[in-house]
């Protein structure tokens, strides 16, 4: 059991974070109380510090919307504390998105399905096409593309305010995880994900590799959801440094040689290696 | 790769291959695209969804909607709702529908001053009283109250006032006028006459209504609303005349479809009506 919790203790902390969020927000509408009021698209923390989603408030701009200091405060608040600190953590501490894709994820390794499957070939790189289709059809429909069909605000608001035939967008993601593309969505498609890993490509917390340790047991590259991050592992120590990095932790804690984990990027000593 | 021009296989050289790959960008990012804006375009379209108070006109609130949700988690009545999927309404957005629950026209606007991106405009649900601005929910113009009056009894001669007297604004935005009832020779008819001037779409008139289906219902203003055009003066009334002169004329539009032929013609000919 302690082993357990041991080897799942950044697994359960981001559980428990996304589940303290979620109910924090539905706790707002349905109980009044005013921690984080409104939803991960917008919201006021304690009644006085705005948050907005970056990426969103980017399509409004796109779409040519002339918006309040007030929203754009907040989108600066966010995109400071994951592009300066924090990486892209909104993908797995706070997207109610990344617990769908989980499961996905692991049923897909619990039911071999890697090994049988026909692939289905999309790059990673399509989510970075993405983003820019996103932007452009913001311009032509002057609305918020991606805030349009986003599963992830779908979701969300569905857990604030009622789900709707939103279910049936949280579930095509679950299938699609599930039987086209592994890590599909967050690794391949989802735009808001591909933006963080854009912003974040300097941010100070990450996740480091001492190589002299390393038994090339590869357990941490079976359940990244960014395999090709990894590379650098049993090869040569120092940061990981692509922003596609969720900083989920699975790899530390998969680890049993202490060859994996968290700190602050070291940006004084020059030596670190693995640049993308 | 060098070429060779005796063997069968296509020479693939690092050109072509860029060239594919970026055609192929392209091409998907087209395709995408073209699904994705016609898709939005579908789904934004809602003609007949009323606003909250002080919302922009709706192309421009639907570019600065951030979907936060706010402005229906600080009504006090729980008459604003989102729009989930399935609803066939802008998903994400806040609206109302009279007939389950009215707006009441709190007079501190609760859920307009919260929204973070201006797309509920404070200033528009404001007057200015002794150089101070201060909130008038009299002056939001969420929708205009129409009166079907083959369904309202008021119009059959039975007596019901139910939409005057539930109005908030009694006798200036639903009066009652009186008409001699000729088919009895000794009763009168009440009649509901809304001032689109003053109406403010809040909806107790729906809600209070009594037949089975809401003889008297709030649309859209630009649904319930033609337009007359600037030129035509009310000559009976004071001022009317002098607003002409304040218009820009190059602004101005004297000729419609209608006007361009002679009135003989534009009424008889059948121009138009056949193909021929």
């Amino acid at each position: 059991m302690i082993d357990f919790i041991r080897n799942h203790r950044f697994l359960i902390l981001r559980r428990l974070s996304q589940l303290t969020l979620l109910v924090l927000y539905f706790s707002a509408n349905a109980y009044g109380l005013s921690i984080l009021t409104g939803t991960l698209s917008s919201s006021l923390l304690l009644g006085v510090v705005p948050l907005s989603d970056p990426f969103a408030v980017l399509q409004m701009l796109a779409a040519g919307a002339a918006l309040s200091s007030t929203v754009l405060v907040g989108a600066l608040i966010v995109f400071l504390f994951y592009s300066m600190i924090a990486g892209r953590s909104f993908c797995s501490w706070v997207c109610p998105i990344n617990m769908v894709t989980d499961l996905a994820n692991w049923l897909r390794r619990f039911l071999y399905l890697n090994k049988t499957e026909k692939k289905v070939f999309i790059g990673r790189g399509a989510r970075y096409w993405i983003i820019g289709l996103t932007l452009i059809v913001s311009v032509i429909t002057s609305v918020a593309a991606f805030e349009m069909i986003s599963p992830i605000s779908m979701l969300h608001r569905g857990v604030v305010f009622g789900m709707g035939m939103g279910v049936a967008a949280v579930l095509s993601i679950f299938l699609f995880d599930l039987f086209a593309v592994e890590n599909g969505w967050c690794g391949h498609i989802c735009p808001l994900g591909a933006f963080y890993s854009v912003s974040s490509r300097f941010s100070l917390i990450r996740v480091k590799h001492n190589q002299p340790n390393c038994t090339l047991c590869m357990k941490c590259k079976g359940v990244c959801p960014e395999k090709q991050i990894l590379f650098l592992v049993g090869k040569s120590s120092g940061d990981v440094s692509s922003g596609e990095c969720t900083n989920c932790g699975r790899c530390v804690e998969v680890c049993d040689d202490d060859a994996l984990s968290f700190g602050v990027r070291n940006y004084i000593n020059k030596k670190r290696i693995g640049e993308i | 790769m060098s070429t060779n021009p005796d063997s069968k296989k296509p020479n693939i050289t690092k050109r072509r291959k860029f060239f594919s790959n970026v055609a192929r960008g392209v091409g998907l990012t087209a395709l995408g695209g073209m699904v994705w804006t016609g898709y939005v375009e579908e789904a934004k379209s809602a003609p007949l969804i009323l606003r909250p108070p002080g919302a922009k006109q709706e192309s421009d609130f639907l570019r600065m909607c951030i979907k936060c949700g706010q402005c229906a988690i600080a009504c006090p009545f729980d008459t604003l709702l989102i729009a989930k999927p399935g609803d066939n309404k802008p998903v994400g957005t806040p609206f109302f529908i009279p007939k389950d629950i009215p707006c009441y026209m709190c007079t501190d606007i609760p859920c307009v001053p919260v929204c973070p991106t201006g797309a509920l405009d404070e200033k528009s649900v404001s007057s200015i009283v002794d150089g101070e601005s201060i909130l008038d929910i009299n002056k939001s113009r969420m929708g205009l109250a129409v009166v079907d009056e083959e369904s309202c009894i008021a119009f059959w001669g039975i007596q019901c006032d139910a939409c005057y007297r539930v109005c908030p604004l009694l006798g200036e935005a639903i009066f009652l006028e009186h008409r001699r009832n000729e088919r009895t020779g000794k009763h009168a008819f009440l009649i509901p006459i809304v001032n689109s001037d003053i109406c403010t779409g809040c909806g107790l008139c729906e809600r209070a209504c009594v037949t089975e289906k809401a003889a008297i219902f709030v649309l859209p203003h630009n649904v319930a609303q033609g337009s007359i055009g600037a030129h035509y003066i009310k000559g009976w009334k004071e001022g009317d005349e002098q607003r002409i002169e304040e218009l820009d004329m190059d602004d101005v539009i004297t000729t419609t479809p209608i006007s361009e032929l002679s009135p003989e013609d534009s009424l008889n000919l059948d121009t138009g009506l056949f193909d021929d």
